[in-house]
């Protein structure tokens, strides 16, 4: 099966690579460009782990193909932080422990970022709904809320 | 929490491997590679009972890109022997049959054939070639059903243990088990009234979000070595080592970091397989399981089926109890009826018990421990039952727990006196909780539940190493699950008296540090906690031999404080101290590098006891049960970490709120499992649940320096009857099965009034 040629910009750096047709984005990123960050928990689009922000939207990488990533920006959890320096997320969730085993969270991060991004001062409500499509078996949840509410207070207070 | 003399015991530090976690750089099993790493896939049968007549591989092999198959054949034959598997026990005969079928296939899913090939896509093809010719045979699904006289027969040659005379005829009860304290049926006789229901749990699994992988590379001289996401890189060198007739130094297993296990990564499914498929191919063999082969192939735990006759006086004396506990073990025998027996009464001090186990083999996938491994199903059924009693005899949950509560000196059915524990301690602080004491909001109910484990110790090595520069490498064979890495640095800086960020923490492999069971027990801050203290002190007894040498000094005048050696006193004569910095500097003038060691098998891991208080609403309509409040006490012994203690009393819960509401495995007529995906298989997600309040109680473990208990199980425990209660209060329809699900919550309350559901 002849491969596809894909340009694209991947954590602001311009990216090509070959996929074929049947490919994931998952797949090319962890297999393909060796970016393992993004996880597969189920495939199917279920379980969140391989939470990436295409455009500005919240995309699970399992469900969407290789190919489709032409002429995008995606970012994934590799590009989360600003050079050495951990984005408030990230720090907020080391610090409050937001994570167990650690393995739902560059997911969790992505689309908590991206909850951020569209809505900057969230309600508790508002975290769990956004939330809602990344599964943690760890936590509970309660430590993850907490880190993400306090995260957006705490730019809130930047910002201000 | 009780004020502590500690400088980072009880503290909340940053965990080492964080900033690894939060940035996608931790490397969890599927993120290892190597050099010409072939595809692994596993070939499953279609069938929940099959005899195997023949599987022919020609095809497959034929196929380019197909550079080994691997069959049962493969894997020799094994005695017929009980071994320990994290807190459970497995036979060895019936581990390899569950890696690969051998005669039969016994649950849909099972392993019957594995190729690797250069890739995923040739691989799937390959199993497409592989031709078996099944004889299909009746199955059985359910517990009670399995036990029947006329019951299809999985092992025509069980014998059912624990009866005599040992049973001529097969039977699907490969065990039955008693525990009895005092006399029951006359403890009975003095009971006021007599409270007897049933109940029954489903299936459930463990549902770590980390799929089962590893990757194992064979090499021409017989060594081996394997990355996979375990709980217990040992116990799975144990195993591929038995399994596959290798000695324990031809196999080094490294652990990745591990994406959830709660017991379900105990056990090996895909490593003596890749291990096989890569000695036959003379390439690494890198083997993922989907989520679909996680559900239909490993854990789940158990369901039963759970009978509970309590007598109690008018005053509130449990004055006797009748359990009953009847467990799937799956399709092999070695169900963790025990502890389901031994945990269901453990919370009480009951002068007349009996307690009788089943263990029931049927047609599903081999069931793997999960947190509290049976504890949580006769739980269910218990405290359901208290709290009918408390009903009955129309006194509070807790002060009915608190006339009954199990405390220092109390002898257990299952044979111990206990030591010291906080069940007391625990209801006290759920009594007077700022949740305990609110006011249930209009339209909504509260339930008690309490709960147990026993907490384990056994085996751990760790040893410390001083570095160059006076930091100090801490190294386990702990894989760290949720933060372990952080509580051991905690109590090696502790010893040292020195800055946690001088610690580094490290998880050795199988090569690098010397044999510690599983992660799992919740023993990991116990046991490995107290070989990583003593394997410090160790360190610290050199330090000083070390400074007692520059100051040519008896090593009994000098005295390690704040990380620093110090003269014992003025007579010693006046030296400046020695940070371990300077001692670190002159180590090759004094005798060479400075490390510690230490190794032993703990003992005295404290139980634990939990009791959780939950605020729900339930919709009449659809059976919707709305969580609004949810408190997990527990005794903890002393928290290293609070931050993590807390999580794992919120993770405990959680589960068991799935467990409760949501989860289960579902089978079709055939045998086949319907719901083997995230979307069918319901997890609690963010937007079910409330905060988990928690509230640590802190009865300190006599037998470990910083009091530790184990607290990863408890919370598990108590969830579900806690919910059952809420639901009986809001309802006065008493759930029996779980989950309470909406479809049967509103069938439930439709039966209870079948006047208003017709209308
Ligand atoms: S792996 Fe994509 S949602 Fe689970
Ligand atoms: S921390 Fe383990 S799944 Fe979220």
């Amino acid at each position: 099966m002849a491969k596809i040629h894909v340009t694209t910009t991947v954590n602001g750096e311009p990216t090509e690579f070959l996929c074929t047709a049947t490919q994931t984005m998952l797949d090319v990123l962890r297999d393909v460009l060796g970016l393992t960050g993004a996880k597969e928990g189920c495939g199917s689009g279920d379980c969140g782990a391989c939470s990436i922000i295409v455009d500005d939207r919240l995309v699970c990488g399992c469900l969407m193909l290789g190919a489709e990533a032409e002429g995008r920006r995606i970012l994934t959890i590799e590009g989360m932080a600003e050079g050495d320096k951990l984005h408030p997320l990230q720090q907020k969730f080391v610090e409050l422990a937001a994570l167990q085993c650690g393995v739902c969270t560059p997911g969790v991060l992505i689309a908590a970022k991206a909850l951020l991004d569209r809505n900057p001062d969230p309600t508790e409500t508002e975290v769990r709904f956004g939330l809602a499509g990344n599964l943690c078996r760890c936590t509970g949840y309660d430590k993850i809320v907490r880190a993400v509410l306090e995260a957006a207070a705490e730019q809130k207070e930047i910002a201000r | 929490m009780s004020e502590h003399r500690y400088k980072w015991v009880g503290t909340r530090q940053n965990r080492p491997d964080g900033a690894d976690k939060v940035t996608g750089r931790a490397r969890f099993a599927a993120d290892f590679n190597l050099p010409g790493e072939l595809v692994g896939q596993v070939l499953r049968s279609p069938h929940a009972h099959a005899v195997i007549k023949s599987i022919d591989v020609s095809r497959a092999a034929a196929l380019p890109g197909v550079k080994a198959i691997v069959t049962g054949a493969d894997f020799p034959e094994q005695p017929d022997q009980v071994v320990p598997a994290g807190e459970m026990q497995v036979n060895l005969r019936d581990v390899t049959r569950n890696i690969m079928a051998k005669e039969k296939a016994l649950y849909e899913g099972h392993a019957v054939a594995a190729v690797a090939a250069t890739t995923a896509d040739i691989a799937k093809k390959a199993l497409a070639l592989i031709e078996v010719e099944y004889e299909k045979l009746p199955h059985v699904i359910d517990v009670r059903e399995a036990m029947a006289e006329d019951a299809p027969i999985l092992h025509p040659q069980m014998r059912t243990e624990g009866v005599t005379p040992t049973p001529s005829k097969a039977s699907n009860i490969a065990k039955r088990l008693e525990f009895t304290k005092g006399d029951a049926a006359a403890g009975f006789v003095k009971a006021d009234f007599v409270i007897e229901r049933e109940f029954t749990t489903q299936p459930v699994h463990q549902g770590y979000i980390e799929p089962h992988a590893a990757l194992a590379s064979a090499s021409e001289d017989g060594q081996v070595q394997l990355w996979t996401t375990t709980q217990g890189h040992f116990q799975v060198r144990g195993f591929c080592c038995r399994l596959l007739e290798l000695e324990t130094s031809q196999l080094r297993v490294t652990p990745s970091e591990i994406g959830g296990g709660f017991g379900g990564k105990t056990v090996v499914y895909l490593e003596p397989v890749a291990i096989r498929l890569s000695q036959k191919a003379g390439r690494p063999v890198k083997m993922v399981m989907s989520r679909e082969e996680v559900f239909r192939a490993s854990g789940p735990t158990s369901g039963g089926h759970v009978q509970v006759k309590l007598g109690a006086t008018r005053d509130g004396r449990i004055v006797a109890a009748d359990v009953t506990v009847a467990l799937q073990a799956g399709a092999f025998p070695g169900s963790p009826v025990g502890p389901s027996c031994m945990c269901s009464l453990a919370c009480y001090d009951i002068e007349n018990i009996r307690v009788v186990g089943f263990d029931v083999v049927s047609n599903r996938p081999k069931v793997a421990a999960y947190r509290a491994p049976g504890a949580p199903i006769s739980a269910w059924a218990v405290e359901s039952t208290v709290d009918l009693v408390a009903l009955e005899l129309g006194m509070d949950p807790i002060e009915l727990r608190l006339k009954n509560a199990a405390k220092k000196g109390t002898k257990t059915h299952y044979g111990p006196t206990f030591g010291v524990i906080g069940m007391v301690e625990t209801l006290e602080a759920a009594k007077a909780s700022a949740h305990y004491r609110s006011k249930v909001k209009p339209g909504h109910a509260r339930g008690v539940a309490a709960g147990f484990w026993f907490n384990i110790g056994a085996d751990s090595s760790a040893a410390a190493h001083v570095g160059e520069d006076g930091t100090v490498t801490i190294i386990s064979g702990s894989p760290d699950i949720g933060g372990s890495r952080a509580s051991l640095a905690m109590m090696a800086a502790e010893e040292l008296g020195i800055d946690y960020d001088k610690v580094r923490p490290i998880v050795a492999d199988t090569a690098s540090i010397g044999f510690s069971f599983v992660t799992g027990g919740s023993r990991v801050t116990f046991a490995t906690g107290l070989a990583v203290i003593n394997a410090t002190r160790d360190m610290i007894h050199q330090l000083k031999l070390r400074a007692a040498k520059l100051w040519e000094v008896d090593v009994d005048g000098v005295v390690w404080q704040d990380g620093e050696a110090r003269p014992s006193s003025t007579n010693v004569g006046e030296f400046e101290p020695l940070s371990l910095a300077k001692l670190a500097a002159s180590a090759s003038r004094t005798g060479g590098p400075i490390n510690g060691h230490a190794q032993l098998n703990a003992q005295g891991a404290g139980p634990g006891f939990g009791v959780h208080i939950v605020d729900l609403k339930v919709d009449a309509d659809t059976g919707i049960v709305t969580i609004d409040r949810y408190t997990a006490v527990q005794d903890v012994g002393t928290a290293i970490h609070p931050s993590y203690v807390e999580g794992q009393l919120q993770g405990g819960a959680a589960q068991g709120i799935g467990w409760a509401l949501n989860e289960e495995y579902i089978y079709d007529a055939r045998g086949k499992l319907q719901n083997a995906g995230f979307l069918d298989y319901r997890m609690p997600v963010a937007s079910d649940l409330p905060m988990i309040e928690t509230l640590l109680v802190e009865v300190p473990n006599p037998s470990h320096p910083y009091g530790v208990r184990g607290v990863g199980e408890v919370p598990i425990v108590p969830p579900m009857a806690a919910i059952g209660n809420a639901i009986a209060r809001a309802t006065g329809v008493r759930m029996v099965d779980l989950p309470m699900s909406p479809p049967r919550l509103s069938a439930a309350l439709d039966a209870a009034s079948p006047r208003l559901a017709a209308e």
